[in-house]
């Protein structure tokens, strides 16, 4: 939190050196994040209240237990959860400036983000297939809703953590690169999170 | 499949006179200002002082002007509204269709409430937030620059579909299943959803951006329960933000899927369920009107505190007050759809919740009422506004307070009592809040007062307008007509009609008070100069800065020992210092990054609007690639150094130490 006390801190300005450096902002960077991370929280939680209504809107078609495999899922559950642990490992190496340790945990957080994505695309197009795509009835459009709006964060979540990657490997581990991996990493355990929500309440209570 | 998607020649409405003569008024008014700009060689200084800005004070100014303009484009659509129902008495059709008129009044609300008073709020905080708090700019001033071209961006595409094609027929509110494709099948609902969600993405980011500056960047010694009354409501305001406007995000982005993927949310058949709708559209819609006028609540706070001479009495209670509403502000929705036809306890509950708002609503007036007593009130224009509201105010809350008995609603809902209601409360509350702020900021923002008699000419015609207006429509409420009627043949009506147009009328001298005013106070600014950047022996940190502020606001920053920190600083001595050497300060850089990216997704939802999906994707990755090209740029900030801080603030103290003698 140097930060402010840089920025407002009249007597630390006094330090001609130190003030011209680039103002490190990293704390109010991750707390900015962070309360548009709750933001999006509230999103995810209108997905759900709206899944929650129409649920059982399946108008003579499928129903959660027709179509829910828990194994499958289960696979799929997995690789996103171990994604978050590796993401945190990346990050240990970050704060210890090793760069190609950084570089590698990254890599294996994108493939077991990669393998949630391929997954789940897999899933919808097998749905889609046997003619249950989300036109077919309430509950399925809130189905496909809800799951496709995870899929489309961690999507984005895989764009930044490439664009990242090329960033640690030109830039190294620069202060500003660290906060924007910090925020990422923040990105990526809150989906893990709300997948966990979704897990339960869709596939989980939908399959038993 | 053509290369424009569903736009043709036919989209534009030539066969419409009064489109026609607006689209010709705009071309030309348009055509006038780009003239004079060109005359005067303004583009340049346009761009990087304005356009490219990420300064809080020049884009607060740019979001008002904004507000104002659509206050134009509102008002003018109201006026057409009353003409229209003066005319259209005794079985006559007036000379709007149905099928114009009810464009009209979708987008009277749509714009008054998004387009004006959110503007017009959000430009007032973004001028004053950042000085109350004693900080520099706000957290993140990109995002600052970003949030105001996107809510820009909504304003024009709004605008668009007056030429290309129209807009939504449904009512402000868009409620399904009219608003599905089944029912509405032209772009109107499209211009709707988009222009609605990238402005509520821009107000989005302005609450993350203003909390974190508040959470955040307060001046040393400024403690929350320091901070003054403005920012607080501000703060509230902007957690309402916050924790609302993600579910209008997510209940736009169904509609969206129910019109463009054949999705079934809120559709009649296979199981969609419209109430889910109208449910999550008041989750947000309720909490949206509180955002309007807690904000307002401050400024009134702020102005009869300033022109009492006194402290603002009940300050914590203020603060609790206003968290109140906020909290219970989530817990009334429901009483927007009594009819829904919930159990009567549920009903109950939120009828209740409903009328307890009015406690701490009390608590404030009570607060101001209080704060008079005992004080040497100057009668100004700012407290004409705020005298103004407290009686308007109270008359409007009543009412609600009637309609929340949801045995009284069954017989009111959808009448003209309601519209009456809501008026009663965001003019008499939130607009005339923002009316006054902007008379008591306008020296702070431009350098000069605003002229006395002719604000106070806009300001009887506003409030004898309101009155004569609005109170006919309570009455007509009571004889039974409901909103959104292109004619009546009721001849009980037709008197009650007449008058709510006269009282428009009288509103419209109101606006054009206010032109004159702004002409008059331009052209004697010499007259009206505030050099001390205190006019009004104000209370707050905003006034220990030159009128317009320095571009970095504060030389150094001030430590803070009291509410009051400006009236604490004066009577300590230490107001209008020369510092003895000054350090360098670090400032962010304009960028063109903002606007570029706003132009970019407002052609993405031009593009979806008209299916034009080529263009759709070329916005899209465009507005992306530009943000992100933005993160990594390293060259955002620069700093001011301290003999030219020196040769700023010298000129600044010396008028103001002058003032202090006088």
């Amino acid at each position: 939190m140097s930060t402010l006390s840089a920025n407002l801190d009249s007597v630390s300005h006094d330090d001609h050196a130190h003030a011209h450096d680039h103002h490190d902002t990293s704390g109010d960077t991750v707390f900015g994040f962070w309360l548009y991370l709750m933001t999006d929280c509230l999103l995810f939680a209108s997905f759900f209240a709206t899944y929650a209504v129409l649920f059982m809107n399946t108008a003579g078609g499928v129903s959660g237990k027709d179509i829910f495999e828990l194994d499958f899922v289960a696979v799929e559950t997995a690789a996103l959860l171990i994604s978050s642990i590796t993401f945190g490992f990346a990050m240990i190496a970050a704060q210890g400036q090793k760069k190609a340790l950084t570089l590698t945990w990254l890599f294996v957080t994108f493939c077991l983000g990669a393998v949630f994505i391929g997954m789940e695309v897999y899933e919808f197009h097998h749905l889609i297939v046997h003619g249950n795509g989300p036109q077919q009835s309430a509950f399925l459009t809130s189905f496909f809703s809800l799951v496709g709006l995870h899929g489309l964060h961690v999507t984005a979540g895989l764009i930044w953590m490439t664009i990242m990657m090329i960033e640690v490997a030109k830039r190294g581990l620069g202060k500003a690169t660290v906060t924007r991996l910090s925020c990422l990493s923040l990105f990526w355990h809150f989906l893990d999170i709300v997948w966990i929500c979704v897990f339960t309440v869709v596939y989980l209570m939908g399959a038993m | 499949m053509s290369l424009l998607g569903n736009l043709s020649l036919d989209a534009i409405p030539f066969h419409e006179p009064i489109l026609v003569f607006t689209m010709s008024v705009i071309a030309i008014a348009g055509l006038i200002i780009a003239g004079l700009i060109t005359k005067y060689k303004k583009w340049g200084v346009l761009w990087r002082d304005w356009i490219t800005s990420v300064d809080h004070k020049r884009l607060g100014v740019m979001y008002i002007l904004l507000a104002l303009i659509m206050l134009f484009r509102g008002f003018s659509d109201a006026i057409m509204m009353r003409a229209q129902l003066a005319l259209a008495t005794s079985g006559a059709p007036g000379y709007l269709p149905p099928e114009h008129y009810d464009q009209i009044f979708t987008a009277h609300g749509v714009i008054m409430i998004i387009f004006m008073a959110m503007p017009f709020m959000i430009g007032l905080m973004n001028i004053v937030l950042p000085l109350q708090i004693g900080a520099r700019d706000v957290a993140f001033p990109f995002l600052n620059n970003l949030s105001f071209w996107f809510t820009a961006s909504g304003a024009i595409l709004i605008n668009l579909s007056l030429v290309f094609g129209e807009f939504a027929k449904t009512g402000w509110v868009a409620y399904p299943p009219l608003s599905e494709l089944t029912f509405s099948p032209g772009v109107g609902v499209d211009y709707y959803i988009w222009a609605l969600q990238i402005s509520g993405l821009g107000t989005l980011l302005t609450a993350v951006n203003f909390l974190a500056t508040v959470f955040k960047m307060r001046a040393p010694g400024m403690t929350l329960m320091k901070m003054p009354i403005f920012t607080w409501a501000c703060t509230w305001a902007n957690i309402l933000i916050a924790a609302s406007f993600p579910i209008l995000t997510a209940v736009l982005a169904m509609l969206t899927l129910d019109r463009y993927l054949d999705f079934h949310f809120f559709t009649n058949e296979l199981g969609g369920n419209a109430m889910m709708y109208i449910n999550l559209f008041w989750a947000w819609g309720h909490p949206e009107v509180y955002i309007l006028v807690l904000p307002a609540f401050g400024i009134f706070s702020e102005i009869i505190s300033t022109f009492a001479g006194k402290r603002l009495f009940g300050y914590k209670s203020m603060v609790y007050a206003s968290g109140a509403i906020s909290i219970l502000g989530f817990i009334v929705w429901l009483h927007h759809f009594f009819t829904m036809g919930s159990s009567a306890n549920v009903n109950a509950f939120f009828g209740v919740m409903t009328m307890v708002i009015a406690v701490p609503t009390g608590v404030k007036l009570f607060n101001w009422l209080f704060t008079i007593y005992r004080g040497r009130l100057r009668i100004s224009v700012p407290v004409l506004w705020t005298l103004g509201f407290m009686v308007t105010f109270t008359v409007g809350g009543m009412t609600g307070v009637l309609l929340a008995i949801p045995g009284a609603d069954y017989v009111l809902h959808n009448s003209l009592f309601l519209i009456a209601h809501f008026h009663n409360t965001i003019i008499g509350g939130a607009v005339f809040g923002y009316l006054a702020g902007f008379v008591f900021w306008f020296p702070k923002a431009m350098g000069f007062k605003l002229n006395e008699k002719w604000g106070k000419a806009s300001f009887w015609c506003w409030i004898i307008g309101f009155f004569v207006a609005f109170m006919p429509l309570y009455v007509l409420g009571f004889l039974g007509m409901t909103r959104r009627l292109n004619h009546t043949n009721n001849p009980d009506w037709n008197m009650w009609l007449y008058i709510a147009a006269g009282g428009a009328v009288i509103i419209m001298f109101g606006i054009i008070s206010q032109v004159i005013q702004l002409y008059v106070s331009f052209r004697d600014r010499e007259a009206l100069d505030d050099t001390t950047g205190d006019p009004w022996n104000g209370h707050t940190l905003e006034w220990a800065t030159s009128s317009p502020p320095q571009i970095y606001n504060f030389a150094t920053i001030p430590h803070i020992d009291d509410i009051d920190a400006w009236t604490d600083m004066k009577e300590k001595g230490q107001a209008y210092q020369d510092k003895a050497n000054y350090s360098p300060i670090h400032m962010p850089k304009n960028t063109s990054a903002g606007v570029l990216m706003a132009a970019s997704l407002t052609v993405f939802c031009f593009a979806m609007i008209w299916h034009i999906w080529w263009l759709a994707v070329v916005g899209l990755v465009g507005g992306i690639a530009i943000f992100i090209k933005r993160c990594y740029t390293s060259d955002v900030d620069y700093y001011i150094q301290p003999d030219e801080i020196a040769r700023i603030e010298a000129a600044y103290n010396s008028s103001g130490v002058k003032e202090l003698k006088a």
